[in-house]
């Protein structure tokens, strides 16, 4: 295995797009470095993406949105405060994954090209509707989080590119996001499901929502009918039904040693409705 | 040496010294089995089978040998035949002979100069196998056409026309019990299973092996009992006993999963074969796949009871395997089964049975806990049934001193009926329960043990005190002797060492467990100390002139008598100790015995859970851990056998379990996925110490290791029953049962 | 497989090693430079037993590599007493009872350190979940959570 510390996105790319073996990136290896040990990748090259500069910065744009840097670890996402403030569900299913150890090191793009429909982040970002910069041999192009994931441990990567930088949307007004995901003991555990809920309101009527569901198909997806069911209520007891059905409806789910499918089905309906109660209550500012 | 009825005041037991090894073990200083490194040392990695059942065809390692830095590879061939027994299997466990008996299962090994390369080179190893038809299940491998382990393999007690697979078969009780289930007014039958759990010490097996071209071994590893290992690895090996020197390291968890081997053979052989030292340390997925999980058990439970509580009869039909070996610990569950009952009518039957899964080994209370799940589920039913408190039950029908045990001896002073008063009495019995919350009450048991002890108490020249002991320290243990040894012989517990020895140094010594340790070799170094005491005096007495008899051992100081004895000034253990060159030579005290006073310890824990209705997750919100100790030499060590007894017990009741695929390879061997609790799963555990006196001990030490695993089982079980009105008969009681549960 | 030279800076002083690009931190630390102190639980980042902080902040070294340490300041359980003066953290574990086998002690005390750092004054929730990584087998965690307390109280406190 070749080590290499690129210091520019152009020699990364040259570098992964040069190479004949297997090639990996290296942000917080969180992945990665279980993955080698393990023996479930051997990569010929291992590009450590960390002193390429920017890499490690979160930037607030003048939209009001954020650019956050590949190498941002979970733990600097939960310390920037005003990010927390605009966006906690996203930030808080960052912070779910692995230990205080684990966030000191992981990131929102290396749990993404994991490619594990459990990832914690990627429901959350999908809900928030978040893109990604991606570069390669050939260029660059902006592509939304819920494109990247093709199948469990596969995504839309082409030889040689990699993500360069993360978009989240700017907050604006009346909005509100969460994600909860469900686990067996109440941490270090893998998603049996996850569910991200964004919503805007006008006073009490939600007029946006995306909702995203994890653990329970291939990928983790946008649910546009769960979304359906929360626009024009005021999350009353039957727009959480609908919800809930929704969800469930979306379901695809497999029966292995972390849920079965039934259980993983009714889950989905409880999360979805508990993150839309805590996304509703943050969009009318009621709660942070 | 009986407990000592005027002894009622301590001046050193009962107190919460530091500990000797704190110091190390806070800095980092501390070595346990992987921290020791020789002159030109090699490391082992082992090849393992990827099959749950297979015949080895071929073992081609020649493209390993051919690595640059690879200097041996192992395979069976490397050792002798002849191994009878439990050796046999022993030996077939650490390395596979003609088949592969389960997931995991060692084939070869190789040594290389580091760590990642000997792992390549275990990788480049090329087995060829034949795959066999598996089974994982008790009840599966217990029925016609399940795939047979090992022909042969029963011994005389199991009846014809068995499946070969069942290997033992245990039968006893007494009384009448269909006469006892005549009596009662309900009878309720059900059948519970349990799981396989792993140990979970978190300091994988680790040793580190020299055999020279004399034949000679040292070894030195992470285990509990090193003449254990010694005795073992010299079988594996064919060589004398004697011939192997095993010093133990610091050792970072047992629970029983480190009284016997699984690499250390191995690590000796690549040594002979390679004349290099040898380290071998497991990754956390070889701990979880071929290391001793409990067994898995399936279990049948019939119980009478009168409308008042009564109860009249007990019947256990348990079914345990323990692997591709005999020994799953089903003669210990039975006996445990019904312990805390006086019952007149009670009969056992138990099936040891062979699978395609590693071979068990202890874990802590072998047997019982899975005893207790099915007996305490069921009485927590009945009590239901009946409408009657499982507390005032328990108490109605508890074993006492004078019972006739339900395994047949009647019992000394037990402290039984103490626990559950102390926990009636206790304020969690009655607190307020919250929306979602359920309580469960239930009662274990564990026998304890005394084992082979051989103890040596050497006093210095400045009067202080060197103990060595044969049994490693696991959680606290050297305290607890140098406090015993300090009460004794009236010194300062600051002046006592407590050194745990290698193999050479003393006579053999049982492991580290049975919950043996403070008992035994406490014991063992009171009588030390009072050989000690006896040659302190005789010095003394040839100093004042007077007869020994005249004179006592008080306050760490030789006095005459009495009056009549003389007058005399007392003499220090210093002063005698200055002076023990010119007066007689070096002062000792030694003592060694198979100790059968031992005592055991019940315990009675209460538990409350919140069950989330829409999810089944459950939370352990409050837990109170009673039991005897006996005499609880340092408490805080007390609390803490209570405490990480009940987590471990937590763990198995809610989410640990090993799951086997189709494919009957196991699906969960890392901590991501075999989930022992973490601190946020807890609640703080709060303990009842009970002393009722062990009749069998100087200070009435019981042992208190193993029973606090034992209740957990059922008390969770009992209040998630309680919160849901759901009965859960298969542990563990993850989110998917209970929610299936809830929803019909 | 070539080695790869790296200068680091442990527990305040100069460190340089060789080491294969494959090897972990915690191979490093424990093979190549002597310090055993950081144990391996499992290789997998979960069980915290082999906690180290890099430039402060808190990781399991088992998920770092050897090579990564380039120029960082790593910090283990052998540097967190000074001389012999034991960080209050230390001796409240002892004082309290908070180690049975101690395997877990040196990850969880790293740990629980970075955590007072950040926050001199948790609650039990607090530390039970920034320790959630960090599993004790022995002890069922009271009594460490118990003396994390009162250190942080001590420390708070300036006794």
């Amino acid at each position: 295995m070749r080590y290499h510390k690129p210091a520019s996105f152009a020699q990364a790319i040259d570098i992964a797009s040069t190479s004949e073996g297997i090639t990996r990136f290296l942000a917080g290896g969180t992945d990665v470095l279980v993955q080698l040990r393990a023996d479930i990748v051997s990569p010929d090259d291992l590009i450590d993406i960390k002193h390429i500069s920017g890499v490690r910065e979160i930037t607030k744009r003048a939209d009001g949105g954020y650019d956050i840097g590949i190498a941002v670890s979970g733990a600097e996402m939960s310390e920037d405060d005003v990010l927390m403030a605009d966006w906690p569900g996203l930030v808080e299913a960052m912070d779910l994954i692995g230990s205080t150890q684990v966030q000191g090191r992981a990131t929102l793009v290396g749990n993404l090209c994991n490619a594990s429909p459990a990832a914690d982040s990627v429901p959350a970002m999908i809900a928030a509707g978040v893109t990604l910069t991606v570069e390669g041999p050939t260029g660059a192009r902006e592509v939304a989080v819920e494109d990247i994931p093709t199948g469990p441990g596969k995504t839309a990567l082409e030889k040689g590119e990699m993500i360069t930088k993360v978009h989240v949307p700017a907050r604006g007004e009346n909005a509100g996001d969460a994600y909860l995901r469900f686990i067996p003991r109440t941490e270090m555990d893998i998603a049996v499901v996850g569910c991200g809920v964004n919503l805007r309101l006008e006073g009490d009527t939600i007029t946006e929502a995306r909702v995203a569901l994890g653990a329970v198909a291939p990928v983790a997806a946008l649910v546009p009918e769960a979304a359906k069911a929360l626009i024009g209520t005021t999350l009353d007891e039957a727009a959480l039904a609908a919800l809930a059905k929704a969800a469930q409806e979306a379901c695809n789910p497999i029966d292995d040693k972390r849920g079965t499918i039934a259980f993983r089905t009714d889950v989905a309906g409880v999360l979805a409705q508990r993150a839309a109660k805590i996304a509703y209550a943050r969009a009318k500012g009621e709660t942070k | 040496m009986a407990f000592d009825q005027e002894k009622d005041q301590f001046r050193v037991l009962g107190t919460r010294p530091d500990r000797p090894d704190g110091l190390d073990k806070v800095t980092g200083k501390a070595r346990y089995g992987a921290d020791m490194s020789a002159s030109g040392m090699l490391h082992g990695a082992i090849v393992r089978s990827p099959h749950a059942h297979a015949r080895i065809v071929k073992i081609d390692a020649s493209k390993a040998l051919a690595m640059k830095g690879v200097k041996a590879v192992v395979t069976r061939a490397d050792f002798p035949d002849g191994q009878k027994g439990e050796d046999w299997n022993i030996m077939e466990n650490c390395m596979a002979g003609e088949r592969a008996l389960y997931d995991g299962h060692a084939v070869a090994a190789v040594a290389a100069t580091t760590p990642w390369l000997a792992r390549d080179a275990a990788k480049a190893v090329e087995v060829e196998y034949e795959i066999l038809p598996h089974v994982t299940d008790v009840d599966k491998a217990m029925q016609d056409g399940a795939p047979v382990i090992r022909e042969g393999a029963a011994n005389y007690s199991v009846p014809e026309g068995m499946h070969p697979n069942v290997v033992r078969f245990i039968e006893f009780g007494h009384g009448d019990v269909e006469k006892g289930f005549e009596e009662a007014d309900v009878v309720m039958e059900n059948s519970y299973t349990t799981e396989a759990t792993h140990q979970g010490y978190i300091e994988p097996h680790a040793c580190l092996a020299q055999m020279g071209s004399d034949g000679r071994g040292e070894l030195w590893c992470c285990t509990q009992g090193h003449w254990f290992v010694r005795r073992m690895s010299a079988a594996c090996l064919g060589i004398e006993v004697s011939k192997l020197r095993v010093t133990p390291s610091e050792i970072g968890g047992g629970f029983g999963g480190k009284t016997t081997v699984f690499i250390d053979p191995v690590a000796l052989a690549l040594s002979r074969k390679a004349d290099r030292p040898v380290k071998i340390v497991m990754s956390r997925e070889e701990v979880l796949r071929a290391t001793g999980p409990t067994a898995a058990a399936s279990m049948d439970v019939k119980i009478g009871m009168t409308k008042d509580g009564k109860m009249t009869a007990g019947k256990a039909v348990f079914r345990m395997t323990g692997g591709a070996f005999p020994m799953a610990p089903v003669d210990s569950a039975l006996a445990c089964a019904f312990a805390c009952y006086d019952l007149e009518n009670v009969q056992h039957e138990g099936y040891d049975v062979m699978s395609n899964r590693p071979k068990q080994a202890a874990y802590r209370a072998p047997g019982s806990p899975m005893a207790a799940f099915a007996v305490e589920s069921l009485v927590d039913e009945m009590c239901r049934e009946l409408k009657l408190d499982p507390l005032e039950v328990r108490l109605k029908n508890a074993a006492k001193e004078g019972t006739k045990s339900s395994a047949g001896p009647t019992y000394p002073r037990i402290g039984l009926v103490e626990t559950l008063e102390a926990a009636k009495a206790h304020p969690h019995f009655t607190a307020p329960l919250g929306p979602n919350q359920g309580r469960g009450i239930a009662s274990g048991y564990w026998m304890n043990w005394g084992g082979e002890t051989s103890v040596s108490l050497a006093l210095s020249e400045d009067g202080t005190v060197t103990v060595s002991v044969g049994t490693p320290d696991i959680g606290g243990s050297r305290a607890s002797v140098a406090m015993m040894a300090a009460e004794a012989l009236g010194v300062e517990y600051e002046d006592v060492r407590v050194n745990v020895v290698e193999t050479g140094a003393l006579g053999v010594n049982e492991p580290t467990h049975g919950s043996r340790a403070t008992f035994a070799t406490g014991l063992a170094t009171i009588e030390a100390a009072t050989q000690a005491k006896k040659t302190l005096c005789e010095r003394a007495a040839a100093k004042w002139g007077i007869d020994a008899e005249a004179v006592i051992w008080e306050d760490g100081c030789a006095k005459p008598s009495g009056p009549n004895a003389g007058e005399f000034p007392p003499l220090s253990i210093g002063e005698i100790c200055a002076k023990m060159g010119r007066t007689g030579g070096p002062i000792s005290g030694h003592f060694e015995a198979t100790p059968m006073g031992f005592g055991g310890s019940f315990g009675t824990h209460i538990v409350d859970v919140e069950v989330d209705p829409e999810t089944g997750h459950t939370s352990v919100v409050r837990y109170t851990v009673v039991q005897d100790a006996g005499k609880a030499i340092h408490p805080s060590y007390v609390e803490g056998q209570f405490q990480g007894g009940a987590a471990q017990g937590i763990g198995w009741a809610l989410n640990e379990e090993y799951i086997y695929g189709e494919d009957g390879r196991l699906q969960n061997p890392i901590f991501l996925d075999y989930r022992v609790p973490v601190a946020s799963d807890l609640p703080m555990i709060d303990t009842v110490i009970v002393e009722v006196p062990n009749p069998g001990h100087p200070y009435g030490v019981r042992g208190v290791g193993e029973t606090g695993i034992t209740p957990p089982l059922p008390a969770i079980a009992n209040a998630v029953a309680d919160a849901t009105g759901q009965r859960l008969r298969g542990l563990p009681v993850s989110p998917p049962k209970i929610l299936a549960a809830i929803k019909g | 497989m070539s080695l790869v030279h790296v200068t680091t800076k442990v527990n305040g002083d100069e460190a340089e090693f060789l080491c294969e690009p494959r090897e972990t931190l915690l191979d490093v630390l424990r093979d190549r430079l002597g310090l055993t102190g950081s144990k391996e639980g499992c290789g997998t980042g979960d069980c915290g037993a082999c906690s180290v902080t890099i430039d402060g902040r808190l990781v399991s070294s088992c998920l770092v590599l050897g090579v990564e340490a380039e120029g960082k300041e790593i910090a283990t359980i052998e540097g967190m007493a000074q001389g012999e003066a034991l960080h209050p953290l230390q001796r409240k574990f002892i004082e309290h009872a908070a180690l049975q086998c101690g395997f877990c002690t040196p990850g969880i005390l790293v740990a629980a350190k970075s955590l007072l750092e950040k926050d001199p004054d948790p609650s039990e929730e607090d530390i039970r979940y920034w320790l959630a990584g960090n599993l004790c087998r022995c002890t069922g965690y009271d009594k460490i959570v118990r003396a994390v307390q009162d250190a942080a109280k001590e420390m708070r406190e300036g006794v």
